[in-house]
């Protein structure tokens, strides 16, 4: 029952950090109608730009929030050096003009911060485990991510739904056009939203980074989950986004922490030790592939243009 | 249809004529790198001259290509380490699990559409990913080592460089008429017409999908092959020949060359392949220069290689 609670809790912290990169995408995905598989990169850059800032700074705080700083400096440098002409183009350009943006990511960390990976040490106030009920303790780290990716969570949606800035942005999901015909100059509201995402990439990558190393295409995987999350959450929707990286992250951590045990009870030892590892990473694409057939938007399909 | 003299065509014969020639240089300067170097290209070039058959005649914007050299190559790995040498046995298995693959994927992908469907064939080629690195039995993460290449009765002998690439050489003009006389067909004007416009193709009685569906399948069983070819160049298959940047590799290569011309992802295939080895003799950091040559060339050159050339010949 502790394993449970625990196992759940993991998921939790596990789906609300893919919310924070699925949202940033979903938002540049519906409003630029632009796919960025440098996302990932920009995760990765978060991840480095914390471990360097706190190991200068020697404040893991401090260091956090100069490396939010410079994943938000470098999103905006990149949309307004190179992404913004790939607005308007084929899905198609765009995935290879950012594929080559992961190439040049990829190995400019590699020659900046050399092949190894880097660790991210915790301060002590954060190591210690938290009793959440009686006779169950949880790292203060994991539930620090939770509180965090929540406040960033409700944050985002305040700024969306209740702010002119968060209007135009809804604005613009629904119909570029009309909303630059309207006097918006579109160009600083896409700039701004790409930095937006760029910034919460960079925060999922930094609070991530002292779970597990700080390395070389460590966002190229977690890019993918997050890409299945806004398919199947539905492409542009945030809410969506938010629902569909709970489930995944959830499915993802129970998969991997019950489905051996449950196997075994079914299929012969050798046979489950065999097939629950592949089934338990395949899960969330079986997920999404099912989803997918009968639901081909999405779950939450955004306001149809 | 006499092909008429301009730029991509004459570009496209000068290359074939230098890959035929191209084990002729090799034996005459002793430089073997080259010819195991272009052995591999003309591998990689039928994948993306598969993929453009879907991409870039029926746009169907594939993100899981990558899929079907993994499974080429698996049927081959694991029929060999079965005990089970014939390449006459080896190769059909190969293409027929490969079109099975195919048809199971395709059939369901095929009900969505754009953004969606880049996502779900990437889903199945990510489980197809995680199978293969539970075959524990086969190596898992590690991959396999195929200890002796596929054996033809004597007829070819794939462990002679020469013959090998010739073989690989065959089997991608092979695929390239293979996807020119489709193209061409009834068959594949219709797979062009659902690309340009569905609704219209439907109205006037085509099954758009099932077409559509034949259309993915010849071309993940062509993508199969060079899978087969693939294992038995490297005598080795993992789960990292299905991982999704390969699919990328794929997809860049089409593009780069060209989509929807019938040698574009040929050059493609060369240009990218050649790049990357050349960088990587200069520096370790290759994707430096990679990288942005990639955003250049999407941002200033539309249409790829042969799409450029195809401007030449308007001046």
């Amino acid at each position: 029952m502790y394993l449970v609670v625990e196992q759940l809790l993991n998921g939790l912290q596990f789906g609300l950090l893919l919310f924070l990169l699925a949202a940033g995408l979903t938002l540049v995905f519906g409003i630029m109608d632009f796919v960025n598989l440098a996302h990932g990169s920009l995760y990765m850059m978060g991840a480095y730009f914390a471990a360097t800032f706190v190991a200068w700074t020697g404040s893991f705080v401090l260091g956090a929030l100069l490396a939010l700083g410079a994943t938000l400096l470098l999103g905006i440098a990149l949309e307004y050096v190179a992404l913004r002409h790939l607005y308007g183009r084929d899905h198609l350009d765009q995935v290879l003009a950012t594929f080559g943006l992961i190439l040049f990511f990829n190995d400019a960390v590699r020659l900046i911060w050399g092949p190894a990976g880097l660790a991210l040490p915790l301060p002590a106030w954060l190591t210690v485990p938290v009793q959440i009920i009686p006779g169950v303790y949880y790292p203060a780290y994991r539930l620090m991510i939770i509180v965090v990716a929540l406040a960033v969570a409700a944050m985002l949606y305040l700024v969306v739904m209740r702010t002119r800035v968060g209007m135009l942005i809804r604005a613009g999901a629904s119909n570029r056009e009309m909303i630059g015909a309207l006097g918006i100059n579109i160009k600083l509201l896409f700039t701004l939203v790409f930095g937006l995402g760029a910034a919460l990439a960079g925060l999922a990558g930094l609070m991530q980074a002292p779970i597990l190393t700080v390395q070389i295409g460590m966002g190229e995987n977690i890019l993918i989950l997050a890409f299945v999350i806004i398919v199947i959450g539905g492409i542009g929707s945030i809410r969506g986004a938010f629902m569909a990286a709970l489930f995944v992250g959830i499915i993802d951590t129970m998969g991997r922490a019950f489905l051996p045990d449950l196997l075994r009870k079914v299929l012969s030892g050798a046979a489950a030790s065999t097939a629950a590892p592949a089934l338990s990473s395949m899960l969330i694409y079986l997920l999404m592939a099912i989803i997918l057939v009968l639901r081909p938007e999405g779950l939450f399909p955004a306001a149809k243009r | 249809m006499k092909p008429k003299l301009n730029a991509s065509n004459v570009v496209a014969a000068l290359m074939c004529a230098a890959l035929i020639l191209l084990p002729v240089y090799s034996a005459a300067t002793g430089n073997i790198f080259i010819l195991t170097l272009f052995t591999r290209i003309t591998i990689f070039a039928l994948a993306a001259a598969s993929l453009n058959l879907i991409m870039g005649y029926g746009g169907m914007m594939s993100f899981g290509h990558a899929a079907y050299l993994g499974i080429g190559g698996y049927a081959v790995g694991i029929l060999a380490a079965e005990g089970i040498g014939s390449g006459f046995i080896q190769w059909p298995v190969a293409l027929v699990v490969s079109a099975l693959f195919a048809l199971l994927i395709g059939s369901l992908s095929l009900r969505t559409r754009g953004v969606y469907f880049i996502m779900i064939t990437l889903a199945f080629a990510q489980m197809a990913y995680y199978v293969a690195s539970a075959l524990s039995r086969y190596g898992g993460d590690d991959g396999l080592t195929v200890y002796k290449r596929s054996d033809f009765a004597g007829l070819i002998n794939l462990s002679d460089r020469t013959q090998f690439y010739y073989l690989c050489l065959g089997c991608l003009f092979g695929g390239l008429y293979l996807i020119w006389r489709i193209v061409n067909s009834r068959f594949g004007l219709v797979v062009q017409g659902v690309r340009s416009n569905e609704q219209r193709m439907q109205a006037i009685g085509f099954h758009a999908n099932r077409y559509r569906l034949v259309c993915f399948v010849i071309a993940g069983t062509i993508c199969g092959l060079a899978g087969a070819l693939l294992a038995n160049n490297t005598d080795f298959v993992s789960p990292a020949v299905m991982y999704w940047t390969r699919s990328g590799d794929l997809m860049v290569m089409v593009i780069l060359g060209g989509m929807g011309s019938l040698f574009g992802p040929v050059i493609g295939a060369i240009v990218y392949l050649l790049l990357e080895e050349l960088l990587s003799q200069f520096t370790e950091f290759s994707g430096l220069i990679l990288g942005p040559v990639l955003l250049l060339i999407v941002l200033f050159a539309r249409g790829g290689i042969m799409g450029l050339l195809g401007r030449m010949r308007r001046g």
